[in-house]
């Protein structure tokens, strides 16, 4: 039920609102609102009740085993939470005077400086707001650059087949052409190709190490040769950040530039699908590009003062991507994270990830399922293919996904990337206790047993939620976006 | 891949076209065109009164799980299109060549349907596709 | 281990398991000489309890004073129900979405938000929202531009009051796309658009007209007149608001002959807190007929298999992950936590709620108008009604009255620099931006104005 239809006319939650009802007099009549938003009409009890039952028609990863890969579901420290939530830090106004400021930017410069050495690159601005929008900063600071130094013919992005969706779009939206580029059958990118590719039009290349595949890619010196000798920079994806943390740099690999999913990585909350927050570090070249505003240091003897860079220090800077400053209070979790881990904190996150994945990974291959690529290393993450159990069974990779709901556990991405046909992309993380992998790859093997004995039983999944499968088609076609009275 | 009516000419790209005694030509998709795209609920079509070059984007098919660019078999004006997808897009999977249509153009060059597969030649390409 | 489950046990049986030696090993395809070193710039771990010690007198660093700054994030009283409910882990540590059977709580939750924006602007369709207000605005530009297939010419009429901040971020992201800007100057006395401004640019080709209500300045447009000059000149208008005064003043859905086409905004007002700037939210609605060019994600009600209803991700082949580089935008999350503190937000205050919070608002702003217009040597520019903030000059210095005022426990108000106002020339010299919201008790007022009369004593004399 809809929390509209649980309201009645004239009932609301009165402690909420000031108690007297102000006189307005100034403003003229045509200026004035017509008639109410229909709003739900609702006691306080009512609205806890309605989202707290609500919020248990979730899975979540602090109910749920959550191993979706690419998205690094990691446990979100409370602690994290908590800290970032105290009064002063949710009272500060964005735009307060930098002498009422100092806590929050001693927060802000020393994350700057972490991630600046984990990545092992020049600068780095926290103001995107997202993967997504650190992506734009990145491949807009690549475009300023060639730009500046009159190097106007440069109009091709050149993305690997597997890249996530948000690469050859984020291209686009600086003005760029992109070029596919094949992924050999071992994962690794297809040199020769990129070799063909490259030229005087090339910018840059966007790419994710470990890749999409789940695989790190070898060939990452030889890349960066081919595309630096052509003219062109290195992006790196930071999706995968967290299967390299503390062992190699993107810095060191050649990269040019880079934004991390602090969502991720850092262990910030989801939230449902955001806030996430994207970070953007860069190499020297970079530097003068870096979107603002960011923390600086004025070295005035003594204590050091903090204060925002804006478009006065940067002049050549892309310029501000948010009304502010990006995802303020992710980023504050984000530093607290790195305070929990220290630095020897840091690399531990791969190591347990890796050692994780690829415990999984064998376990998985020994109850009967393919690896996508069962000679190579898993990284934090890996892929199986469902393409026998599909054509020999009629059962999908979507299946097994809703059946697996059924036990408790919360899906693989699926179908995702593109190039592997019916896989599952698993990533369990660090976090992750041996029972608790234990317990998935169990769930498998009785899939995949239902499968073979009774494969309605598995389409027809899930059972156990609050609905069945869904129809998108009419979710499509009849669009049904917003409840009318 | 069943459904390749001989009287056709195709593009590899999945797109149909009929020439009409009156000069004009219709576009559609094709029956395998459907049938690998899924339930279709949305049809972007060109506008009416514009003017499309053979082998340009006219517009996108959507289903639910997936988007294709529709590209134009033959240049001419867009003289009509097909009003009824808006309500009814699934007749471009029930009955792709007849009430699934798209548009109708003005024949500009009679030579662009030379360039066009033949009903084999397209099954070839569909073959040669699968594999 | 911080977080990190296994025992030495665990690790020697995964290990035994993979077939490895060590853990280093499964690092084996990285070329060794990549391997980086010991990360001296990182600090040591340390406990919770010391983090919290540390990072608690960080904030009380910053807390203490009485904040009269507006300028697109507004101080208001947050109901201790809304974090409460939306902090819960099921709600917080969920992911996007995607797989719909296990995620109706986040799904409902969405499209009751999509509903409730619809009702407040008045227009028929909304997304799962944006990253915030300023970005939300490119989207709306470009999304006006995708839409508006009569205009050709990629250029986009921006009023000269809105956000400046807004202005700079439109300005970022759109630009690689061979986008022009244009401003509309407005009239310095009303601070509204200059109506005659507007004439010079009849007959050429625009997108779409962008309006800020109430503007930068709390000052009300005449959005009826705009909205239809716009649509008589071919354009789509866009209307940039705060959705709490949307709930006093006309909605965009009731701008003009027609309304406006898209309306786009800072969610930040709904039960979300200053917090330096975000996370906040990002909310655009628009007519029925442009839903395709909408940006990001959408929920939709269908129903299962069954036929019970429920809900799911609905037009994602507008999406990046499957339309890729032909997306209407990379946009990939929404900022759902966000959204939902403002869904329980709404959902608590009502209508009637909202009004009377808007309400307030605008009672205090025009108390604190009056004890200021008492003021001798400062002048209240603003004229008429004003909505949460007004603009105020001061005879000497503004950077050093309100640095004056800050070091009093007052931050009085944001600085206005003339150099975003290109088109006044230098009538905003020396002006700054107050607020007062329903927060402000009369006390507040009145210590506002103590201060202010404190430091213009002080500085009296001082060069400007």
């Amino acid at each position: 039920m809809l929390i509209f239809e649980r309201g009645v006319t004239g009932r609301n939650a009165t402690a909420q609102a000031p108690l007297v009802k102000a006189e307005v007099t100034s403003i003229p009549a045509e200026l004035m609102r017509k008639s109410k938003a229909k709003l739900p009409e609702v006691s306080e009890l009512q609205v806890v009740r309605h989202y707290t039952n609500l919020s248990r028609k979730n899975f979540s990863i602090d109910t749920q085993f959550y191993p979706l890969g690419s998205c690094t579901m990691k446990y979100n420290p409370r602690g994290a939470h908590k800290v970032a939530s105290l009064p002063g830090f949710l009272s500060r106004h964005p735009l307060a005077p930098e002498s009422h400021s100092q806590g929050y930017l001693t927060c802000v410069y020393e994350l700057q400086e972490i991630l600046k050495e984990v990545t092992g690159m020049a600068g780095v601005s926290l103001s995107p707001m997202a993967g997504a929008q650190g992506e734009f900063a990145g491949v807009a600071m690549i475009k300023a650059y060639h730009d500046k130094r009159g190097d106007h013919e440069r109009c091709e992005i050149i993305v690997p087949i597997a890249a996530h969706g948000t690469n050859p779009a984020t291209a686009v939206m600086c003005g760029y052409k992109v070029k596919e580029i094949p992924v050999l059958n071992d994962g690794d990118v297809d040199v020769e190709a990129l070799k063909e590719a490259v030229g005087p039009q090339t910018a840059g290349i966007m790419m994710t190490n470990p890749s999409t595949c789940g695989v790190f890619e070898r060939q990452i010196e030889v890349i960066a040769k081919v595309v630096h000798d052509a003219g062109g920079l290195l992006y790196y994806d930071g999706a995968n950040l967290n299967a390299i943390l503390g062992k190699v740099r993107p810095g060191d690999m050649g990269f040019d530039v880079l934004h991390m999913n602090l969502h991720k990585t850092f262990a910030t909350p989801h939230g449902g699908g955001g806030p996430g927050s994207g970070p953007v570090a860069v190499g020297e070249r970079l530097l003068p590009y870096l979107p603002t505003p960011i923390a600086g240091i004025e070295d005035a003897g003594g204590e050091p003062d903090y204060c925002w860079l804006g478009q006065e220090a940067l002049p050549d800077s892309i310029g501000r991507l948010s009304a502010f400053m990006g995802n303020a209070g992710i980023i504050l979790r984000a530093y607290i994270y790195a305070l929990f881990l220290g630095r020897d904190g840091m690399h531990r996150v791969s190591e347990f990830s890796t050692l994780n994945a690829n415990y999984m990974a064998k376990k998985l291959s020994d109850a009967g399922f393919d690896l996508a690529y069962d000679d190579r290393r898993a990284t934090h993450e890996f892929i199986i293919t469902m393409s026998k159990q599909a054509k020999e069974l009629g059962v999908t990779a979507m299946d097994f996904a809703k059946r697996l709901l059924d036990y408790g556990y919360h899906a693989p991405t699926t179908y995702f990337p593109l190039l592997v046909p019916e896989c599952l992309l698993i990533e369990p993380t660090e976090t992750e206790s041996i029972d608790e992998l234990d317990g998935f790859v169990e769930a498998m093997t009785q899939i995949l047993k239902e499968a073979e004995s009774s494969a309605d039983l598995v389409k027809g999944a899930p059972y156990s939620q609050p609905v069945k499968r869904l129809d998108d088609v009419k979710a499509a076609r009849e669009l049904d976006v917003a409840y009318k009275a | 891949m069943s459904n390749i009516p001989a009287e056709l000419k195709y593009l590899s790209s999945h797109e149909w076209v009929r020439v009409e005694h009156d000069g004009t030509a219709t576009v559609g998709i094709t029956y395998n065109a459907q049938d690998l795209l899924g339930d279709v609920v949305f049809v972007e079509l060109p506008e009416v009164g514009s003017e499309l070059n053979a082998g340009e984007e006219a517009g996108v098919v959507e289903s639910v799980k997936a988007a294709s660019d529709i590209f134009s078999p033959v240049s001419g004006e867009v003289l009509e299109i097909n009003e009824n997808l808006e309500e009814s897009p699934d007749f471009v999977n029930s009955d792709p060549y007849n009430e699934g249509w798209f548009y109708k153009v003005k024949l500009a060059d009679e030579s662009d349907l030379d360039d066009l597969l033949d009903a084999e030649a397209y099954a070839a390409a569909c073959e040669a596709e699968d594999h | 281990m911080p977080f990190i489950p296994h025992t030495e046990d665990d690790i020697r049986k995964m290990l035994e398991t993979i077939g490895a030696q060590s853990i280093d090993q499964l690092f084996d395809e990285i070329p060794s000489h990549l391997r980086a070193g010991s990360l001296d710039a990182v600090p040591s771990a340390r406990s919770e309890m010391e983090i919290t010690r540390l990072l608690s007198e960080r904030a009380q660093q910053d807390s203490g004073a009485l904040c009269f700054i507006g300028a697109g994030a507004y101080e208001h009283h947050i109901p201790a129900a809304v974090w409460d409910v939306a902090t819960r882990g099921e709600f917080m540590t969920a992911y996007t979405p995607y797989q719909a059977e296990a995620s109706q709580g986040t799904l409902q939750l969405v499209y009751e938000f999509q509903s409730m924006m619809t009702a407040i602007t008045g227009l028929d369709v909304s997304n799962a929202s944006l990253y915030d207000g300023a970005s939300g605005m490119a989207e709306a530009v470009l999304m006006a531009i995708r839409a508006n297939r009569k205009s050709k010419s990629k250029r986009v009429l921006i009023a000269g009051t809105v956000h400046p901040l807004y202005r700079d971020t439109v300005k970022s992201i759109v630009t690689n796309q061979q986008i022009e800007l244009v401003e509309v100057a407005f009239d310095t006395s009303t601070l509204v658009t200059d109506l005659s401004a507007l004439s010079a640019f009849e007959g050429e080709d625009f997108a779409a007209l962008v309006i800020a209500q109430p503007n930068f300045f709390g000052s009300l447009e005449d959005v009826h007149c705009l909205t239809d000059w716009a649509h008589a000149q071919g354009m789509l208008a866009i209307g940039v608001i705060n959705p709490m005064a949307a709930t006093l003043i006309s909605p965009p859905g009731e701008w003009g002959e027609n309304g406006a086409d898209i309306a786009v905004g800072e969610g930040q007002p709904l039960g979300i807190p200053l917090a330096s700037g975000g996370p906040y939210f990002g909310f655009i609605c628009c007519k029925q007929k442009l839903v395709r060019q909408m940006p990001g994600r959408i929920i939709g009600r269908t129903v299962d298999l069954d036929g019970k209803e429920g809900f799911t991700l609905t037009l994602q082949a507008r999406e990046q992950h499957i339309r890729r580089s032909k997306a209407t935008s990379n946009i990939c999350t929404n900022q759902g936590l966000a959204v939902t503190a403002a869904t329980i937000h709404m959902s608590l205050l009502g209508h009637e709620g909202i009004e009377r919070v808007a309400r307030a608002c605008y009672a205090n702003t025009h108390r604190l108008i009056g004890l200021l217009s008492a003021v001798s040597g400062v002048e209240v520019v603003s004229q008429g009604a004003c909505f949460h903030e007004f603009v105020l000059r001061v005879p000497v210095s503004s950077r050093l009255v309100l640095e004056h005022m800050a070091r009093q426990g007052v931050l009085a108000g944001y600085e206005l620099s003339p150099a975003d106002f290109t088109s006044s020339g230098s009538y905003l010299n020396n002006c700054i931006v107050v607020c007062a919201t329903e927060t402000k008790t009369e006390q507040d007022l009145n210590d506002y104005v103590s201060a202010l009369e404190v430091s213009l004593k002080e500085l009296e004399g001082v060069e400007c």
